[in-house]
């Protein structure tokens, strides 16, 4: 705090002033030689003290490879080749190795997205807390354990006197990141670098560990750079905010600027997404698919992760299922594909029972039930062509070959927006979002009645999600598909879904028509987890948290 | 807390002395199976019909196999090996100096061996893909690849023929004073060391390297902290299971594969006695052996797998 006062003083209150930025890596693409490119092109911005500045932009904006730099370091063999980063007066990228160790962990600390790789599972988490103070100098142990106490108190986690004697696997994610913020207030830096630290965390966590880095800025003073994808989390925590997009700047401007006031258009469109208008369709007569109070468990009946679950979904409607992580809502779709035979209950299709194994049901109920999941790049054979990977289930159903199945696959790629030319292609040539529509090709390929859509737009960016949502509807429209959509998003349930299903450790709490579900009045839960969703409005955080009945889990 | 500990560390225990009595019944039913007739072979090949008759009633050879099995398993239990068919003499006592000197022959060469190879394998991590881990790792590979007995002579020539720093042949005895004991194990030690050195030393440059790839190596680089620390202190503890279990195997080598080793350097091991054994066909001896070198190797595996099991904190320290 002294330096700080002193610092102030001077009347430098610049703290990290960044010029002309240009980092650059080597890729490897498939089948050519290695080949340089330029991953930040010759950005420049600048930090006072105490202030924090949000970096925002879709994967491959380079806002993490930029937040890095004021650390000087380059992550996957990343080089800075071009430009200067001064931070308290000096360019850090002249100071040599010895330089760099002295700054990193001391002047400057990092906040990696998971928390729970980024921690040691060999060590307690008291000991990597106060690794850095102690290496640098800061204060002694018993100094540096008393201030990681106190800064455990400030960021709320629960018995702050022995939390440090845990291991990291004895905690959770939530409180993990909260612990990573405290590991890096731990040594008084003057910049905390903060990449994506609640983007892995439920949304009733989020505004949990949201809240208390705010308040662990607000009241240290420290300067942040906060790196996020979410405009709306950002806009919480900022001063100020920079739009970045493939490595150069879009915009840059105060909070309120931006998310009122959007100069360029790209920085609108962030904006403004996520709105889709669905008018919600009215259940049919009889659904095709009925779960009737089916319990599961795992561990030989010992873990009951599924308690009654009764909910029925209408040809070409799309039924949504919300709850956070350990809710059970993966464990009804395993349940629903036979992956997870059900202990108790039933589920009906097309007025008949349904195998409760996989192994039992015949090929003409395996083709009816489709699947499509979080990770696309995962869930495709590296190794086969897209024209490949979309003409296995034509072949391995319908017995398709030659120019038929060629024809059908060309149509497919045709339905998903991507031309005849990707059919060559392989997994690893495709963007995310290419990748996910593959995936969905693949799944319709079967013509089915029913396509289980696990976190599909999870792990993607919020414009190219939209997108998926988008062409999700339209093939609905078409093909007359019902979804069974697996969510913890609420804005996506709100843009795709006809029914709504809200799912609480192992039980549905709230089950009906969409318009009905977000009616109030609410229960404890629906109203925890819509009330958590975060708004693009200055000041939404203070007022969520205080308007809140109910603890989340994570605590 | 260390219960989920306690009952995986019986498991395995309860597991190694099943494996081990299922040893003993193939060593057992193995040596029935070779042709030859220990009456015949005690006798000689010009004994009458009768002698061979009353021999196989005395030595109770006309019992059936299991009987046979249960009374040697019955002997071994209780630390009776039986009698060597070649000299008459009582196999336990002849095999208790050996086995004594085979483990102390092991014991050093480990002790050399395992933190220099260790050591060389952090080294290795720490100047990876630079001229001192080819270095390191070029000359363990080419002291692995020469065979055994290679290497023996070679140590031999330098060491003991031109040089005469050490003895060629490890005479030991009881009572030998502990330096000259060292000395006369100085060569064999030597050998096996460039053996088993490489496969470990790989080993553990490769489990550390895969967890140089973590999160948390990231995270101690961003605290500032010096390669070697980050090596030492965030990456071995991590690295322990894989590096545990081929030292042990390495270590049952030690034991188990010392034969040539013994054999070049004319010690008086446990090696050089199988050897001579097999070629006289003493049956009882190379079941007695044979039982001994299957604990060894089943012991030192379950140390192995019980010593990565409580590296692990998530058993250690459980939720």
């Amino acid at each position: 705090m002294a330096d700080k006062q002193a610092a102030t003083d001077k009347k430098s209150n610049l703290l990290l002033d960044i010029r002309n930025l240009r980092i650059e890596g080597t890729v490897y693409p498939p089948g050519e030689p290695p080949k340089n490119i330029v991953i930040v092109h010759d950005v420049s911005l600048t930090l006072e003290r105490g202030k924090v500045l949000g970096l925002i932009g879709e994967s491959g904006a380079g806002k993490s490879t930029i937040g890095l730099s004021s650390m000087a370091y380059g992550r996957g063999g990343v080089r800075i080749t071009g430009g200067e980063v001064i931070l308290n007066g000096r360019d850090i990228l002249k100071g040599g190795k010895q330089g760099l160790r002295k700054l990193r962990g001391h002047e400057v600390c990092y906040v990696a997205q998971s928390a729970a790789a980024a921690f040691n599972p060999a060590h307690r988490l008291m000991e990597q807390v106060v690794e850095a103070t102690l290496l640098h100098g800061r204060a002694t142990r018993a100094e540096a354990e008393k201030r990681a106490v106190k800064l455990f108190k400030a960021l709320s986690l629960p018995d702050p006197e022995h939390i440090g004697e845990r291991f990291p696997h004895q905690v959770s994610g939530g409180q993990l990141q909260r612990v990573m913020t405290a590991m890096a207030l731990c040594s008084q830096p003057d910049l905390i670098v903060f990449d994506e630290p609640t983007t892995a965390l439920d949304v009733t966590t989020q505004i949990d560990v949201l809240a208390a880095i705010k308040n662990a800025i607000r009241e240290t003073g420290v300067a942040a750079l906060y790196i996020t994808h979410d405009l709306a989390v950002v806009a919480q925590v900022s001063d100020e905010i920079m739009v970045l997009r493939h490595g150069r700047l879009v915009e840059w401007g105060g909070t309120r600027q931006i998310i009122k006031e959007p100069r360029q258009e790209y920085t609108n469109a962030l904006v403004s997404v996520h709105e889709i208008d669905h008018q919600e369709k009215k259940p049919g007569a009889t659904p095709f698919l009925s779960v009737k109070n089916v319990t599961a468990a795992y561990g030989g009946g010992k873990v009951k992760v599924l308690k009654n679950v009764s909910v029925d979904i209408f040809p070409g409607q799309t039924l949504a299922v919300v709850g956070e992580s350990g809710s059970g809502k993966s464990t009804l779709a395993r349940a629903v594909t036979g992956l997870l035979p059900p202990e108790q209950g039933s589920i009906t299709f097309d007025g008949r029972p349904l195998a409760n194994k996989l192994a039992d049901r015949p090929k003409e109920d395996l083709r009816q039930l489709q699947m499509i999941y979080q990770m696309a790049d995962v869930a495709m054979n590296p190794r086969q062509t897209v024209a490949t990977i979309i003409g296995r289930p034509l072949e391995f159903y319908f017995g398709m070959r030659g120019r038929e199945r060629d024809a059908r696959v060309a149509e497919l790629l045709d339905k998903i927006e991507m031309g005849k030319g990707f059919g060559d292609r392989y997994p690893a040539e495709l963007s995310g979002g290419q990748k996910q529509r593959v995936c969905i090709a693949r799944s319709l390929a079967a013509k089915p009645k029913l396509i289980i859509c696990d976190e599909v737009t999870s792990a993607l960016d919020p414009l190219v999600a939209n997108g998926i949502l988008k062409l999700l509807l339209e093939l609905q429209a078409e093909e007359n598909v019902a979804y069974l959509f697996i969510t913890h998003d609420l804005a996506t349930v709100k843009s795709i879904a006809d029914s709504i299903a809200v799912m609480y450790r192992g039980e549905v709490v709230r089950y009906g028509p969409k318009s009905e579900v977000l009616k109030p009045p609410f229960d404890a839960y629906t109203d925890l987890l819509l009330s958590s969703v975060p708004e693009m409005e200055m000041g939404w955080l203070e007022k969520a948290i205080k308007n809140r009945r109910m603890e989340s889990a994570g605590n | 807390m260390s219960s989920p500990i306690l009952k995986l560390v019986a498991q395995r225990v309860a597991l190694g002395i099943l494996l081990l009595l299922a040893v003993s019944v193939l060593i057992f039913a193995g040596t029935q199976v070779l042709p030859g007739d220990v009456a015949q072979s005690i006798l000689g090949q010009a004994a009458t019909p009768e002698s061979l008759a009353n021999l196989r009633a005395e030595l109770g050879l006309n019992d059936p196999a299991y009987i046979r099995y249960f009374r040697w398993l019955g002997g071994v239990l209780t630390g009776d090996l039986g009698t060597a068919l070649s000299s008459g003499q009582d196999i336990a006592t002849s095999i208790s100096g050996r086995l004594w000197n085979t483990l102390f022959l092991a014991f050093c060469a480990a002790l050399i061996s395992v933190p220099l190879a260790i050591l060389l394998g952090l080294l290795a991590v720490r100047y990876r893909n630079g001229w001192v881990d080819k270095l390191i790792s070029g000359l363990a590979l080419a002291s692995t690849s020469f065979p055994e007995f290679f290497i023996g002579y070679l140590l031999v020539y330098f060491f003991a023929v031109q040089w005469q720093i050490f003895p060629g042949i490890s005479t030991v005895y009881d009572g030998m004073p502990f330096l000259e004991r060292m000395q006369a194990i100085a060569l064999p030690a030597a050998a096996l060391t460039l053996v088993v050195l490489a496969q470990m030393m790989r080993m553990t440059r490769a489990a550390i390297l895969n967890v140089m790839q973590s999160a948390y190596v990231e995270t101690a680089e961003l605290k500032g902290l010096s390669a070697f620390s980050i090596i030492r202190k965030h990456a071995l503890p991590n690295a322990v299971a894989p590096i545990i279990n081929v030292v042990m195997l390495n270590l049952a080598y030690l034991i188990v594969g010392v034969v040539v080793v013994e054999v070049i350097f004319v010690y008086p091991g446990m090696g050089q006695y199988l050897v001579d054994h097999v070629t006289k066909r003493d049956v009882p001896v190379v079941q007695a052996v044979g039982l001994i070198f299957a604990a060894v190797y089943i012991t030192l595996n379950i140390v192995a797998d019980i010593a990565s099991i409580v590296a692990n904190p998530r058993l250690r320290h459980p939720k």
